[in-house]
């Protein structure tokens, strides 16, 4: 197979995020603290025009996310525009409230695939992360309901110290659904991730353990269901390519319709988002401001800057470089070359060690979390 | 599960898989769920036989006439090349005297 999908400097995938409505308060989220409101979300006609320029870019994969995407009443028709103009669907929801209704309407309308995020493999422990009584059966009722219609579907869960001990139980109910392909995500720090850290952080011995049994699952499950593993950055060795390196794969459009290279780009201060209201996405694309900051290598500090990786992770992430070390062009620490990574490795240990935190959940008017982001190093 | 194809298989492209012509980087693309694949023509030939009624022994031979090659050499390399997409889940099929999709 030859190579013309990474080649191009056109982007391949777009992350339409219709809302940051959700009936969950998972802790590990990773929408903003800040979540943006009903009022200043894009209505159907704007995000028609954008899915239709977005195809017209070269964009193959749409993720319809949120935030909740079947809490927007219009979300069969956006659907059905994705197929009518060709772009492949990805459902990427909760299951919760009113997702099992909508179903058979979105097959209708073209909808190709839908991943399906769940908390743990039980019940009670399920509802308790997701802070709602009664999710987990509704998720599986959803799931069993996606099977029943035809639909390709991916299980993905968010892995933390509150449920790192039952991967093995998450494949397995994975595959008992019909699942054909299953994320495994260790939570990545971002958002309320970020706020909630040391609640979620796991030690070393119990990140090594589950990725060993993921990877002897992976051989044993074979043709039946395809695993995929997000590392946890705090224990990597080498940092991910955020996005498929900053501006080249993906773009990612808001609620209320800025576009960004990432979805935590608007962590960094300094940076202007364009949106699509003043801006067709080609424009936004080619010259947009923030995505021309950390495009390429040209901007990238030492070590990253004379590496022979650097075209390969691209640094690793911008968000996570001034999160941890106050400068978003900075390398990665996830990546053992950077100053700060015997900080976060420490930082990581403590965290995983020391009692357990109560999580602060994710809602509207978030103060009560912003102050906590200061406190956590 | 092996990997359980064999000339008998009658092989379809599941739902949530399809064929899509990229106008903009000029090429063909099998897209599946978070994954795209750039198709090189003999990829994209056998893709396009692929129709949930032709076994590959028929899809073989199809080939084998257009290129005038050697059918047994190409019913290998497409039993090869389909086997890789039924492992990614991307490909289901009939096996011969069986109902089953793997
Ligand atoms: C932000 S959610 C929005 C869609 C929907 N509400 C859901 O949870 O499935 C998008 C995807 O990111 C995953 N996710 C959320 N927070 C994450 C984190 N901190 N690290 C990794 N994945 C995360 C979710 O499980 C879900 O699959
Ligand atoms: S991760 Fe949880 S809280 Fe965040 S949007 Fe998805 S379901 Fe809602
Ligand atoms: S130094 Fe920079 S480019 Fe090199 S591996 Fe680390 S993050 Fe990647």
């Amino acid at each position: 197979m030859s190579d013309a999908l990474n080649d191009a400097l056109t982007p391949i995938g777009l992350l339409a995020e219709l809302t940051h409505r959700c009936p969950l308060r998972c802790p590990y989220c990773s929408n903003p603290v800040e979540l943006e409101r009903r009022s200043s979300e894009l209505d159907t006609a704007t995000w028609c025009r954008v899915l239709s320029e977005a195809a017209a870019l070269g964009v193959l994969h749409v993720h319809l996310s949120g935030g909740e995407p079947t809490a927007r009443s219009d979300i069969e028709t956006i659907t059905a525009h994705c197929a009518k103009v060709g772009l492949y669907s990805n459902l990427i929801t909760s299951g919760i409230g009113i997702a099992l209704e909508k179903l058979r309407g979105l097959v209708e309308a073209g909808l190709d695939h839908v991943q399906l995020s769940i908390q743990a493999a039980d019940a009670a422990r399920a509802d308790s992360i997701a802070h709602l009584k009664g999710a987990h059966d509704q998720k599986l009722a959803f799931a069993r309901h996606v099977i029943e219609l035809d639909l390709p579907l991916t299980i993905n869960a968010v892995i933390h110290r509150g449920n790192i001990d039952s991967v093995s139980d998450i494949l397995d109910l994975a595959v008992s659904l019909g699942a054909k392909r299953v994320e495994i995500a260790h939570t990545q720090y971002y958002g309320w991730a970020f706020v909630n850290r040391a609640a979620l952080m796991p030690t070393r011995a119990e990140v090594d353990r589950s990725i060993a049994l993921v990877e002897a699952a992976r051989e044993q499950l074979q043709g039946r269901i395809v695993i995929d593993l997000v590392v946890p950055d705090y224990y990597a060795k080498y940092p991910k390519a955020c996005a498929g390196g900053w501006g080249r794969r993906l773009m990612n459009v808001s609620p209320s319709g800025k576009v960004l290279p990432c979805h935590a780009a608007e962590t960094i201060p300094g940076l202007t988002f364009w949106s699509v209201h003043d801006h067709s996405l080609a424009d936004i694309w080619a010259r947009s401001p923030a995505f021309e900051a950390f495009r390429g290598t040209a901007w990238m500090q030492e070590p990253c800057r004379s590496c022979e990786r650097r075209e390969r992770d691209w640094g690793g992430c911008r968000c996570q470089a001034l999160a941890l070390t106050g400068n978003a062009a900075s390398t990665d620490p996830a990546c053992h070359l950077s100053p700060h990574h015997s900080l976060i490795q420490t930082l990581a240990a403590a965290e995983s060690a020391a009692p357990s935190p109560t999580p602060i959940y994710r809602g509207f008017g978030a103060s009560a979390g912003r102050q906590h982001i200061g406190e956590t190093a | 599960m092996m990997r359980g194809l064999s000339a008998g298989s009658i092989p379809h492209l599941p739902r949530g898989v399809r064929l899509h012509h990229d106008m903009i980087r000029n090429t063909h693309v099998l897209l599946a769920p978070e994954r795209a694949f750039d198709l090189d023509t003999v990829a994209l030939e056998v893709l396009m036989l692929v129709d949930g009624r032709r076994s590959i022994r028929e899809i073989a031979s199809d080939l084998a006439a257009r290129y005038d090659a050697d059918r047994s050499v190409i019913e290998a390399d497409v039993i090869d090349m389909l086997n890789s997409l039924v492992d990614r889940r991307i490909l289901g099929a009939l096996s011969p005297g069986s109902d089953q999709k793997p």
